[in-house]
């Protein structure tokens, strides 16, 4: 085999192993040296987004890739399979690591301790997870990542960090409790491990054993769905993603993705997808109505992007959980859309928020909701005509770009996306139910929410902004909010490309014969 | 046996579960070690409670075909290795950031603040 065929044919193993010993090397280097840390970690991360393009670009029916780690056999080995959902978050994930690496460069990777470590130790904990075909490594995977992310989330220290991560870190400890009992009920009942080779056993298991099976199911579903941040199991979620530092929280809204890819991965591949799609559904549906009521009560930038982050993992839950291969093609879609729309708002967070004085928002709103504001009204009108300056300008802009994203205003992608879940939804055929329609509402709900929340929010620190000072921004701070932007606006031109790569990567999802014919054969 | 391995693992989740709805740190770490203890031992009783069987399989040197059923399954065992492992880094961390919280708030409850009497 040519050196090429061999690094072809060991690809996969790449976006774990790679950050793996990146981060693991750079933890005995000093911290003075940050400039080494930096680099090595943004080439590793960008041999990774290239190494996730490379999966993409060759994604085969059904599946791109299995490899046998070891070259142990399927059901007895662990596999790693790449196919075109997993090749699409891999790139994601890459995607959000370099932005977030990129913005940490001005200062936050001199916040704290190992930050590059820590970044790297995530990348390859997202990467695991999304690659992996067999339940007990997801879970160590999902160890890795959560580990990673308990530094991330302190990262910076300070009294309100810590509190809200001792939350973070003692749900998912017990979340992650749940995740074993299930996974180890499931092993018990069908004795197996691998996710092809369970979804073949299951149907085949005693009766008497079935409802053993489905709690072991039902566990493994809430301990995803604690990642996700489904309510009513999400209410750790904004405090500790608006305290994170702004990178980590820009990492962090890929992080609940994970939980929403692990539903739609074993509950479509193992069970069918068939039992507790209203649950999923309905949960999907509060989820949203959560999330609506956090935009509209949001007093701080970052609550407001964390209650976005909510409403996003409502929608995807709802919509899996409704509809067919369409709806999930979409899904897909709004899912990629969503999480760099979110991702750039939260880096668009912390840079708007130094121009403010700490409070200034609460003040704003509350002022907003009880008249307060009247009386400055009568102020001479000397500021009409004032210079913007070109950095609130720009920042004005991104933040505009963010929040129509979110919103799912046109012209963007999130638009598109929203678009293409409503037009799957309420598809004559078979006729739209009434939850249907619930969601469809919701979903233009949510929408009307995020612009009276980002407009006033924008309104507030753009245009009446009281004693503006102009924030001191760096280039390399700009550069990756721009970058998550132009990929969105790239997602948009490329809407028809993208539509259909989600589309067959739904359709080998909703049909996972074939996946596991692929994972199982000899 | 399994009524004796069963209770074990009762007592330890209900007390861990009960500690973590406690309000100091303290009491919800020591839950969450209780509760990661009681799911251990159920990964170990996944592979189903024997008395007396070896996981190592030591027939098929000799050339006898090994029968599965007299042997205790190694696989849970293997398991419950890493989620011990796993726990203990965890827990690890979660007592770093308790220790943190107590000296950035000054107190030991869990929001990081005294309940208003």
């Amino acid at each position: 085999m040519t050196l090429a065929g061999q690094l072809a044919a060991h690809l996969i193993v790449l976006p774990v192993v790679l950050p793996l010993a990146v981060g693991a090397l750079l933890l005995p280097l000093d911290e003075r040296r940050h400039t080494l840390k930096a680099a090595a970690s943004l080439a590793c991360a960008t041999a990774v987004a290239a190494a996730a393009a490379a999966l993409a670009a060759r994604a085969g029916d059904p599946v791109t890739h299995v490899y046998p780690l070891g070259d142990w056999p399927a059901p007895f080995g662990i596999v790693l399979v790449a196919d075109r959902l997993s090749a699409a978050m891999v790139l994601l994930a890459a995607l959000l690591g370099l932005a977030a690496l990129a913005f940490s460069l001005a200062r936050w990777e001199r916040a704290g301790p190992h930050f590059h470590s820590l970044v790297q130790f995530l990348l390859a904990g997202l990467n695991g997870a999304f690659l992996t075909g067999d339940l007990f490594n997801l879970f160590v995977f999902f160890e890795l990542l959560l580990a990673a992310s308990y530094g991330l989330a302190v990262h910076g220290s300070g009294a309100p960090r810590v509190r809200a991560s001792l939350h973070y870190i003692a749900i998912n400890l017990a979340a992650s409790l749940l995740f074993l009992v299930g996974v180890t009920l499931l092993y018990g009942i069908a004795g197996s491990l691998n996710m092809a080779d369970l979804a073949l056993r299951l149907p085949k298991i005693a009766a008497a054993d079935r409802a053993l099976a489905e709690i072991g199911a039902a566990m493994l579903g809430v301990a995803f769905l604690v990642k996700a941040g489904m309510w009513p199991l999400g209410f750790w979620l904004p405090a500790t993603y608006a305290a994170a530092a702004a990178p980590a929280a820009a990492l962090f809204s890929i992080l609940s993705k994970v939980g929403v890819y692990a539903v739609v991965r074993v509950w479509l591949v193992v069970f069918g997808g068939g039992p507790g799609a209203e649950f999923l559904a309905w949960g999907g549906m509060a989820t949203i109505a959560f999330g609506v009521l956090g935009v509209l009560a949001a007093q701080e930038l970052g609550r407001l992007a964390a209650a976005s982050l909510i409403v996003s993992s409502g929608t995807l839950l709802a919509a899996v959980g409704l509809g067919g291969p369409l709806v999930t093609a979409a899904a897909l879609y709004y899912l990629v859309a969503s999480t760099l729309g979110i991702a750039a708002l939260f880096l668009l967070v912390e840079l708007v928020g130094r121009s403010r004085a700490p409070g200034a928002d609460i003040l704003a709103v509350t002022a907003d909701a009880f008249g307060l504001a009247g009386e400055d009204e009568d102020e001479p009108e000397e500021e009409v005509g004032v210079v913007i300056p070109a950095t609130m300008a720009l920042l004005g802009l991104a933040f505009a770009g963010a929040a129509l994203l979110v919103a799912g205003m046109p012209p963007l992608a999130g638009f598109l996306a929203k678009f293409a879940i409503l037009a799957a939804l309420l598809a004559p055929d078979p006729a739209p139910g009434w939850p249907v329609w619930t969601l469809a509402a919701l979903l233009v709900v949510s929408g009307l929410a995020a612009v009276i929340g980002f407009g006033r929010a924008g309104v507030r620190v753009f245009w009446a902004a009281e004693n503006p000072t102009v924030p001191r921004v760096r280039l390399i701070e700009m550069l990756p909010v721009g970058a998550l932007l132009a990929a969105c606006v790239v997602l948009t031109v490329a809407a028809a490309p993208a539509m259909r790569y989600a589309e067959q990567a739904a359709r080998a999802l909703h049909a996972p014969a074939g996946y596991i014919d692929e994972v199982l054969r000899p | 046996m399994e009524l004796v391995v069963a209770l074990g693992i009762a007592v330890l989740a209900g007390s861990g579960v009960w500690l973590v709805l406690r309000p100091r740190t303290f009491q919800v770490a020591i839950g969450l070690s209780l509760l990661s203890y009681a799911v251990n031992l159920f990964i170990f009783v996944m592979g189903w409670v024997r008395e007396g069987r070896v996981p190592i399989v030591d027939e098929a040197a000799a050339g006898v075909v090994p029968d599965p059923a007299r042997f205790a399954d190694p696989l849970p065992q293997a398991l419950v290795l890493t989620a011990i492992v796993i726990a203990f880094a965890t827990t690890a961390l979660f007592l770093v950031v308790l220790l943190a919280a107590r000296g950035l708030t000054g107190t030991d409850h869990v929001d990081g603040r005294e309940p208003e009497e």
